[in-house]
Parts: C-alpha cells; sequence; structure tokens
C-alpha cells in the first residue's frame, strides 16, 4: 500500500486544533419531572469518552444540548477547554444515517462545506471515500447501498468535517452484530487523536471504544464514576476481561 | 409493453361494448353514434378539429406554467414567513370552499373572450393543490437533516435559512410538488374546456358546445376524443419527465 502513508498524513495534517468540552450542571425536564438535573460530564483532549446507559436515561438529550439542537435541555456552563464557544467545532453522527436520498455518496459526504459555501476539497474526501472503502460507490445514491455502506458513508462525512469534537449518537446500533463489529474497528482507527464523544446503550461496544466509559442510569438519572479499561482502543471483541467487565455493567444497570 | 397490451385490449373490449350497444338498442346516431362513425367523423373533420385542439392545448399549458409557477412562489413564501402563513392560509382554504368554475363567468367578463380567461381558469383551479402539495412538503422535512445542517453550519458567518431551504428543505419536498403536479396536470384540461364553454369563439370545448347544439354529436365524440388523448398525453409526458428527474423517489408499491 504506496498510497498508505500520504493518505495519513492528509487525513492528520488537516485536522483542527485539538479541544476538549466540559458541560456543567446539565437538565432536562420532561413533562414537569426531572430526567435528569446538576450532572456534569467532560469530553477530555483526544479521547474517547463512552456515555452508557438504558433507553430513557437522557443520554442522547445530553449529547444534543452538547450539539446545541436540544431545546428542552440546558446547561449552567458549556464550554470548550480553549475558552471559546463551541458552536461549528462539533461534528454528528446520528444513529441513522442521515444521508440526504437526491445527493450521491460524494456529495453527501462534502455537505458541509457546500452548506457554509466553502470549496469542496474532493482530494481529501476521495482519501476518505477510499479509507471507508466507498471509493467505487462515490457517484451511488444512498437507496442503492446497503446499511453498512450508509453508516460508513455517514461516518466519512462527520470525518470530512474535520471538526475537533466529534458526537455520536449509538452510530452503530441499527446494524447487524458482524458490520458492527467491521464498523468499531473502522471508527476507532479514524478517531484516534480526535476528542469524541460516544452514546451507547452496548456495554460492549463502549468498552472496546471508549478511553473512558461513564454510566448513565437512574430516576433522575447521575453519573457514575469514570471507568478506564486498559489498552488502547479498539480493544479485541474477544478478550474475556472485557466481557466480565460488560457483564457486570449490565448487572449494575439491570439491578 | 405488457402494459400497452393490456391497455390496448381494454380500450378494444370498451369500443366493442359501446358499437354492441348501439347495435342492440339500435339508437339514433344523433343520439349515440357508433365508434365507427366517430373515427369517420374525426378523419373527415381532421383539420378542424386541429385547429381547435391546438387553441386548447395552448391554453392548458400556459395555464399549467402560470399555475404551477405562482404555486411553487406561494408555497415557498408562505414557508418562509411565518406571519404570512397565519394570515393567508386560512384565507386560502377558505377561498377553495368557493366552486372556481362559478367564476367563469365573471373571468371572461373581466379578461375577455380570448386565451387570457381560459389560461386564468386553468390557472386557478390548479394553484390550490400544487401550493397545498409544496407547502406541505416543505413542513415536513425531516428533522434530523435540519440537525445536521445547524450542526454544520453553526457559528458561521451566515448561517442562512436561505441555504438550508435551498440545499435540504426544497429538494426534500420536491415528491411532494410532483404529487402536486401530477393533479395539476390532471385537472388542468378541465379549467380549459370550462372556461371555452363559458365564452369563447374558439378551441375544443367551444367546437364540442357548437357540434352538440347542432345534432353532430359524432362531432363532439370526435372532438371529445381528442381531448381525451391530449389530457392522457399531458399527464403522462409529466409523470414520466417527474420520474426521470426524481430519480431517488422510489416506487414502493408492487408491480404485478
Amino acid at each position: 500500500m504506496p498510497d498508505f502513508e500520504i493518505d495519513r498524513t492528509v487525513l492528520q495534517q488537516s485536522m483542527a486544533r485539538p479541544i476538549g468540552i466540559e458541560l456543567r450542571g446539565g437538565a432536562l425536564n420532561y413533562g414537569g419531572t426531572p430526567v435528569f438535573e446538576e450532572l456534569d460530564l467532560d469530553i477530555p483532549v483526544g479521547r474517547t469518552t463512552c456515555l452508557l446507559g438504558p433507553s430513557g436515561v437522557g443520554k442522547s438529550s445530553l449529547l444534543r444540548l452538547i450539539a446545541g439542537i436540544s431545546p428542552e435541555a440546558e446547561a449552567q456552563r458549556l464550554v470548550a477547554s480553549d475558552g471559546a464557544p463551541i458552536a461549528g467545532r462539533l461534528a454528528f453522527m446520528d444513529q441513522r444515517d442521515l444521508l440526504l436520498p437526491w445527493l450521491n455518496v460524494f456529495d453527501n459526504v462534502t455537505l458541509g462545506a457546500r452548506l457554509r459555501g466553502e470549496t469542496v476539497d474532493r482530494h481529501r474526501a476521495g482519501l476518505l471515500l477510499q479509507r471507508v472503502g466507498l471509493a467505487d460507490q462515490a457517484e451511488m445514491l444512498p437507496a442503492a447501498l446497503s446499511g453498512g455502506m450508509r453508516q460508513r458513508a455517514a461516518l466519512a462525512r462527520t470525518l470530512m468535517e474535520d471538526r475537533p469534537v466529534i458526537l455520536m449518537d449509538e452510530p452503530f446500533s441499527a446494524l447487524d452484530a458482524l458490520t458492527r463489529l467491521r464498523l468499531q474497528d473502522l471508527a476507532a482507527q479514524l478517531l484516534a487523536g480526535r476528542s469524541a464523544l460516544l452514546v451507547t446503550h452496548d456495554p460492549m461496544e463502549a468498552l472496546r471504544l471508549g478511553h473512558r466509559i461513564l454510566v448513565l442510569s437512574g430516576d433522575p438519572a447521575r453519573m457514575g464514576d469514570p471507568l478506564e479499561p486498559l489498552g488502547e482502543p479498539p480493544r479485541p471483541a474477544d478478550d474475556p476481561i472485557l466481557h466480565g467487565l460488560a457483564a457486570r455493567i449490565l448487572h449494575d444497570l439491570a439491578g | 409493453m405488457q402494459t400497452t397490451l393490456r391497455a390496448l385490449t381494454s380500450l378494444a373490449v370498451l369500443l366493442a361494448g359501446w358499437q354492441a350497444l348501439v347495435w342492440a338498442t339500435e339508437v339514433e346516431p344523433f343520439i349515440l353514434p357508433g365508434p365507427w362513425l366517430v373515427l369517420q367523423s374525426l378523419v373527415g373533420h381532421l383539420e378542424l378539429i386541429g385547429r381547435h385542439a391546438a387553441v386548447t392545448l395552448l391554453e392548458i399549458v400556459l395555464g399549467l406554467i402560470c399555475g404551477c409557477g405562482l404555486g411553487v412562489a406561494s408555497a415557498i413564501g408562505l414557508s418562509w414567513f411565518p406571519n404570512l402563513r397565519r394570515w393567508l392560509l386560512p384565507l386560502l382554504v377558505v377561498t377553495q370552499a368557493i366552486p372556481v368554475f362559478a367564476l367563469a363567468p365573471v373571468l371572461v367578463l373581466w379578461l375577455g373572450y380570448g386565451l387570457a380567461s381560459k389560461v386564468m381558469m386553468t390557472s386557478l383551479i390548479i394553484y390550490f393543490p400544487v401550493t397545498a402539495a409544496f407547502l406541505d412538503g416543505l413542513r415536513r422535512t425531516e428533522p434530523g437533516w435540519l440537525d445536521l445542517a445547524q450542526i454544520m453550519t453553526a457559528g458561521g458567518t451566515n448561517p442562512d435559512r436561505w441555504t438550508i431551504l435551498r440545499h435540504i428543505r426544497i429538494p426534500a419536498a420536491l415528491p411532494a410538488l410532483a404529487s402536486g403536479l401530477r393533479v395539476a396536470a390532471a385537472v388542468a384540461p378541465i379549467g380549459a374546456v370550462v372556461g371555452e364553454w363559458v365564452g369563447s369563439s374558439v378551441g375544443l370545448g367551444y367546437l364540442m358546445l357548437h357540434a352538440n347544439g347542432r345534432m353532430q354529436i359524432d362531432l363532439l365524440f370526435a372532438a371529445l376524443f381528442v381531448l381525451a388523448v391530449m389530457a392522457v398525453t399531458i399527464f403522462f409526458t409529466l409523470d414520466w419527465l417527474l420520474r426521470r428527474l426524481l430519480p431517488w423517489q422510489p416506487d414502493s408499491l408492487p408491480n404485478n
């Protein structure tokens, strides 16, 4: 693979100045009852933080609060680690691919630049598509792709944004087990060095991908102490220690 | 191919039934002419029918262009200005309760016997379905796409609504607009013909009314036949065009 070195440098050189995120006093009310209140969350620089919890606990709302697209939730303090505003320095990936059905894969991946009226970096887009294995599908419409391919296109679009902080809301939960495993490996490689928050309900996914794992549970929800498994992500899916940890987390969540 | 064959078969059955009815009832040709007589009349008056058909076709096409253009512009305007929507939308719905055909004589009075009153009539009956369908599409944009676009443009120098409208809302609403345009294509010939009935000296509607008055029912049927062919051609041309232009909108109805 002679291209690989160039590929890596181009993708990394263009990386924006790294920042982390600091959230204090996050609160969400739903129909008068608090889903969570007085919640703190940090996204440390250059590391992947996984937010784990049962459904309905408000973890997606917390992510949307940071993304600035949650009208219901509010925070007393939400700042970037360098003190500048967060807006415009986030990329977002949803459980649904959110590809625009009338644009081909390439145009979907480069949507952000066109919305901002910037020139499209075709070279970088090409490299990213190659990296996620969609170089041959660049001209295809999303409807012609499989679920896994669509989510890979969404991953390429997220990374194409070249933002210092990446927020992912259960990005792989709609995929079959094998595709999910492959995409987790790919995401871990591409997220290396970036500040990321990944929301998931799957303990094994959090344990494979997270430098730091936070568990959100209870009513109103509270944040548990951060868990920092050994080794660098992506951790092997067949590691018995991870499976033991996953079982314990599940047990705690169920209890 | 199969579809064409099926359409031709149903047409043949229809014509045979019609001829059988004429033979069985021995009805006078000036009450109900048989299909053969109609065909003879069509061939015999080809030049006359063609001349009137050309005018009606022009009225339909101009009406479609005006009505659809106005409808598209109104939908975008109403989606852009919430205040306009609050004030105008109820009014628009109420005006739909007025049968537009009842306005035809007034339109002739205001705009004269010529082309303008028919184009206006056609535009009027097209306008509402196009506006309503497109506005509906513009309002129902997938929220996830809008969230994504908001995050992508946040903090920029001009995170303007126009960009979102142009890149996301309008393309997302095109399938809904296409439904409105199909309805428009189907009802446009009605508008033109009603306009001609009320007051004109040319057009298929005029020719039919004239033939009816002079008991030339075979000519009336021949003109009606041409009108039907024209309407069906306009509809299917538009339908084909829309399918070509919006290939991402899948047809999920089973095809057999």
